[in-house]
């Protein structure tokens, strides 16, 4: 991805310089405290100034849960829609709306439970959209129930024994729907969540950012070992476009390809197999490796999670697509005429 | 000759106008004033299509007409059996006509199973013509019969015409190179033309869609075409059809204009189409297949030229959600379905009606409850549509009455939802949808004005001077909030599913509020501008007849007989179910009886009664068709004189 996409220049831009007080709305934020969230909005307010569009084109779109309240924060047009629909309505928006920016914030049961459905075929038409979607891997709403990515044996009010259902690795669904863009950050990653919120904004088409998000109320420390900076060192894999996968203290350990399976296994990289180590291709048109490193983290400890863009590539557009269908119509047919479609071919005449 | 034709009398609704006489074939030619024909087969035979095409003939030569088509919610059920049977019936007249009409005086039957089917509709002495090369003994065994009803002595008292259709037509076709099978495909184009030359149809029409429909296959088109003629000289030439029939065009029915027929459902996407222009928006349609509403979102997709955008949904949440996305943004946002898809979409018509945003929902009414009867007719969505939601959420509801009228309706609904910035129900049913009639085809500069004004700055002032944009803050006399685009700059705005408070629309959880707010949003609907509903009751009469919806034909068929008969009745049909026009109360109490015909089992009389007290009487039919015209003549006879 080099300049600005064509479709980010059909949103008008803002006149004057902007800053992130611009995209704060008056409205008190409400999240517990200590809430990942607010770090989420934090960003994204942050970042809102240097992608320069005008506020009043950009609008936030989201479902039911915590993070569904975060339209209300930001000071740009915004919809608090229904449980798992934002998909769907935000389709609408962005489909008949060209000159806006559309932005969907959803939560892991939002997103991946009620509304599964909506966000596998928003990904799968590559409408232009960009969904950001908050991983706590828990309920928090409704106080606290397992959710579609709770580690399987979860104990939740709702699951007292555990619970039984394996989870999604959202970034594996969104690959295996077709998605263009497909990105994994860390809320309190301020630095990398605003990277990727900007190749995200400028790819045209879906892009999925699933953010890692902590609950410190039903679920705190979920991802405790991905932010513990010693930790982390240990357990986070960056991916980077064109460099290669390598991760740990002193980039001791990397990623390569298994010549029996084909499969990526993760090695210590040493003078012999620095030469394979696997170099990150986020725009290489398969999504095989993509997947395969999406696979890499362990469910339950998160060991070896890569974060980052796995997957960035262009393919058409619906709505460019949509659009275009308009303009053909147009040029075969020449502009509606009411009268004329309404008489039609057999008619006849009544005297009086 | 003649002697083998049934005395015209005796048959069920057409009399003899005009004395026979010889047409120039040397063939008697008789002047009816109405014909009621059905054409019935498999699923496969194009029934439905001959129907078409006998209905533009029929309707291009200016009768009045009031088509019923019938057809399994099979695709292909087993070929012969009774369950595959698929049928059209269409009367047609000199004078106007209200319904499909009760009983045929001709079938045409492709098979044993479609006489079988249809045989108890038929009053003694009307015209049956059998493929008699369909009546193996396989095919009579797949029906559960023995013998052939050709020569059992059954079909005595009918005037049977038996026709080897299926060798005819094969015989027709051997000089084009087609397999047998393709060529038997055309025996519906035989059957058509022996119809067209019996009722003096005009055949241009047909040969020019039948180019048209197979343009890319003119092999196909020709062979279609030969047969379609091969039908019309074998009426024309032997000797078993010794009388054809002429019915004259119905001018007087009709006020002066040029006129087409249209279904339903055309009318309906016409309609759209046009409330989009008048009101100067972009039409959205955010749908998802399901019978009998497809046909709209099929034709809307023709027409991108429009402007308009159609989106096929994942579901038909996805289908709701996605035109209330393009409301937010703008545009006139529509969704189609039928009862089911309503019951997925209630949640989002919920939103809708606490975001007060413009918004049509079609519900094309077919049986239920479930699954129900995909392909049949019912007005049982109406406390659905009603009701059918959490909370207090009140929505509008319109209902067209004729398959033209679905045009108008469609302007109406839209004129609610777009000055009212609210979701709008418009009830059509499978009889609608699917049925058709001639329609005046008005000129656009007399539709009414549509547009919107939308929010273009700050329409309040805080305490402190400032200027601001409420987003709910309303118009005094509409209650409507203001529609404010996003592109829109300064007017940035949040709305959402939760309570908002009054003016500002922020959350609030304030019980007072919540109060108003119910209250309001229920207001707003209640003041809706409605017109009075109108009575026609020329003679005083003390039993009013209340319908609403496809029933208007039936109804007023039923009342015209009443009338003739020397009954009393008066009679008044509903548009608007919600709100009620403002003088219906008192319109009802003026009457000893009120009876409510429905197809449900008395929804809208449950509405009255509750609403204004009156001891209405229902009479109801949930068979998947429409009322015919004598059964509710005589329930109403009865009615009067209770």
């Amino acid at each position: 991805m080099t300049d600005t996409n064509a479709l980010l220049q059909l949103v008008p831009k803002a006149e004057g310089r902007q800053s992130m007080r611009d995209f704060k709305s008056d409205q008190e934020v409400r999240w517990c405290p200590g809430c990942g969230d607010y770090a989420v909005l934090a960003a994204v307010q942050g970042f809102m100034p240097e992608l320069g569009l005008a506020r009043e084109n950009i609008v936030f779109v989201s479902g039911i849960g915590c993070s569904s309240r975060f339209p209300y924060y930001m000071n740009t047009y915004g919809m608090h829609s229904i449980h798992g629909r934002a998909p769907a309505i935000a389709t609408g928006l962005a489909t008949s709306r060209r000159d806006l920016s559309v932005w969907v914030v959803t939560g892991d049961g939002d997103a991946l439970s009620i509304g599964g459905n909506h966000l596998i075929h928003a990904l799968r038409r590559n409408v232009n959209l960009k969904i950001l979607l908050f991983n706590n891997r828990i309920y928090g709403l409704t106080k606290g129930q397992y959710s579609p990515t709770s580690e399987l044996g979860k104990i939740t009010k709702s699951t007292p024994m555990g619970s039984l259902d394996a989870p999604f690795n959202p970034v594996s669904l969104a690959l295996g729907a077709e998605a263009s863009f497909v990105a994994r950050t860390v809320d309190s990653d301020r630095k990398h969540l605003t990277e990727v919120l900007r190749q995200a904004a400028d790819h045209p088409g879906t892009a999925l950012v699933e953010i890692y998000q902590n609950c410190n109320i039903f679920n705190d420390g979920a991802f405790e070992v991905l932010k513990d900076r010693q930790q982390a060192e240990e357990a986070v894999i960056r991916l980077e476009h064109g460099q290669p996968i390598r991760f740990g203290t002193d980039q001791t350990k990397g990623v390569v390809r298994d010549p029996a399976t084909g499969d990526l296994k993760i090695v210590p990289v040493t003078p012999d197999n620095e030469a394979d180590i696997l170099v990150h291709d986020a725009h290489s048109t398969s999504p095989t490796t993509a997947f395969a490193l999406s696979r890499l983290a362990d469910p339950d400890t998160l060991h070896n999670t890569p974060i980052g863009v796995f997957r960035s590539v262009d393919r058409p557009v619906y709505d460019t697509l949509m659009a275009d269908q308009l303009d053909t119509a147009v040029e075969q047919h020449g502009k509606g005429d009411l009268a004329a479609l309404m008489t039609g071919g057999d008619t006849w005449t009544v005297v009086g | 000759m003649t002697s083998q034709v049934s005395s015209p009398a005796e048959q069920a609704d057409g009399a003899v106008v005009g004395e026979q006489r010889k047409a120039a074939g040397e063939k008697d030619v008789r002047r009816l004033d109405r014909v009621i024909i059905r054409c019935a087969g498999d699923s496969g035979d194009g029934m439905q299509l001959t129907g078409d095409r006998f209905t533009s003939e029929t309707a291009s030569f200016g009768n009045a007409l009031s088509p019923l088509p019938n057809f399994p919610a099979e695709i292909r059920a087993p070929a012969g059996t009774l369950p595959g049977v698929s049928s059209f019936q269409l009367p047609f007249a000199d004078h106007d006509i209200l319904t499909p009409g009760d009983a045929p005086n001709v079938l045409v039957a492709m098979n044993p199973a479609a006489l079988k089917a249809n045989i108890g509709d038929l009053p003694r002495g009307a015209e049956i013509i059998v493929t008699t090369d369909e009546c193996t003994k396989r095919a009579m065994q797949k029906v559960g019969s023995d013998s052939s009803p050709l020569d059992d002595g059954s079909l005595d008292g009918y005037h049977l015409h038996p026709v080897p259709l299926t060798t005819l037509t094969v015989e027709a076709l051997k000089d084009f190179d087609l397999s047998r099978k393709e060529a038997e495909r055309s025996k519906n184009m035989f059957a058509l033309g022996l119809l067209s030359w019996m009722y003096h149809r005009p055949t241009e029409g047909t040969e020019k869609f039948l180019k048209s429909k197979f343009a890319k296959k003119p092999d196909i088109a020709a062979a279609n075409i030969a047969a379609f003629r091969a039908g019309w000289n074998f009426g024309e030439t032997t000797e078993d059809f010794a009388v054809s029939y002429e019915v004259a065009p119905a001018a007087k029915a009709f006020p002066p204009g040029v006129y087409r027929n249209i279904s339903g459902n055309l009318a309906l996407s016409y309609g759209l189409i046009a409330a989009s222009r008048q009101a100067d928006l972009p039409l959205y349609l955010g749908s998802y297949p399901i019978t009998p509403a497809s046909d709209i979102l099929h034709e809307l997709s023709r027409h991108k030229n429009f402007g308009v955008r159609t989106f096929q949904a994942e579901d038909e949440i996805a289908g709701i959600g996605a035109a209330l996305g393009a409301a937010f943004g703008g545009s006139l946002a529509v969704t189609t379905t039928s009862g089911p898809g309503v019951a997925l979409k209630s949640e989002t018509i919920g939103l809708a009606v606490s975001l007060e945003l413009p918004l049509l929902i079609v519900d094309i009414q077919r049986g239920g409850p479930s699954t129900g009867l995909p392909t049949k007719t019912e007005q049982a969505d109406l406390l659905q549509a009603m009701y059918g939601r959490n909370g207090e959420a009140p929505v509008p509801v319109v209902a067209p009455r004729t398959p033209a009228d679905c045009f108008d309706a469609a302007l109406e609904a839209a004129r609610i939802a777009l000055t009212y910035r609210t979701p709008v129900f418009l009830l059509s049913d499978g009889y609608l949808a699917n049925g058709s009639e001639p329609w005046r085809i008005p000129d656009p500069d007399e539709l009414p004005d549509l547009t919107v004004q939308f929010a273009q700055g700050p329409n309040h002032t805080l305490d402190d001077g400032t200027e601001t944009f409420w987003p709910y803050k309303r118009d005094p006399q509409t209650l409507a909030r203001p529609w404010a685009l996003p592109g829109t700059p300064g007017l940035e705005h949040r709305i959402g599913g939760i309570e908002k408070q009054d003016g500002t629309g922020n959350i609030s959880y304030d019980p007072a509020n919540h109060d108003f707010m119910v209250r309001t949003r229920q207001a707003k609907i209640d003041g809706i501008d409605v017109p009075d509903i109108e009575v026609d009751d020329p003679d005083n009469a003390r039993t009013l007849v209340l319908g609403w919806g496809s029933t208007y034909g039936p109804i007023t068929a039923a009342v015209r007989r009443l009338r003739a008969a020397g009954e009393s009745i008066a009679q008044a049909h509903l548009r608007h179910l919600n709100p009620f026009p403002h003088n219906l109360g008192t319109v009802l109490k003026a009457y000893d009886k009120v009876v409510v015909p429905e197809m449900n089992l008395g929804q809208l009389a449950t509405l009255i009664r509750a609403k204004y007290l009156v001891d209405a009487r229902s009479y109801n039919q949930v068979n998947g068709m429409p009322f015919k015209a004598q059964q509710l003549a005589t329930a109403l006879k009865e009615a009067i004189d209770d």
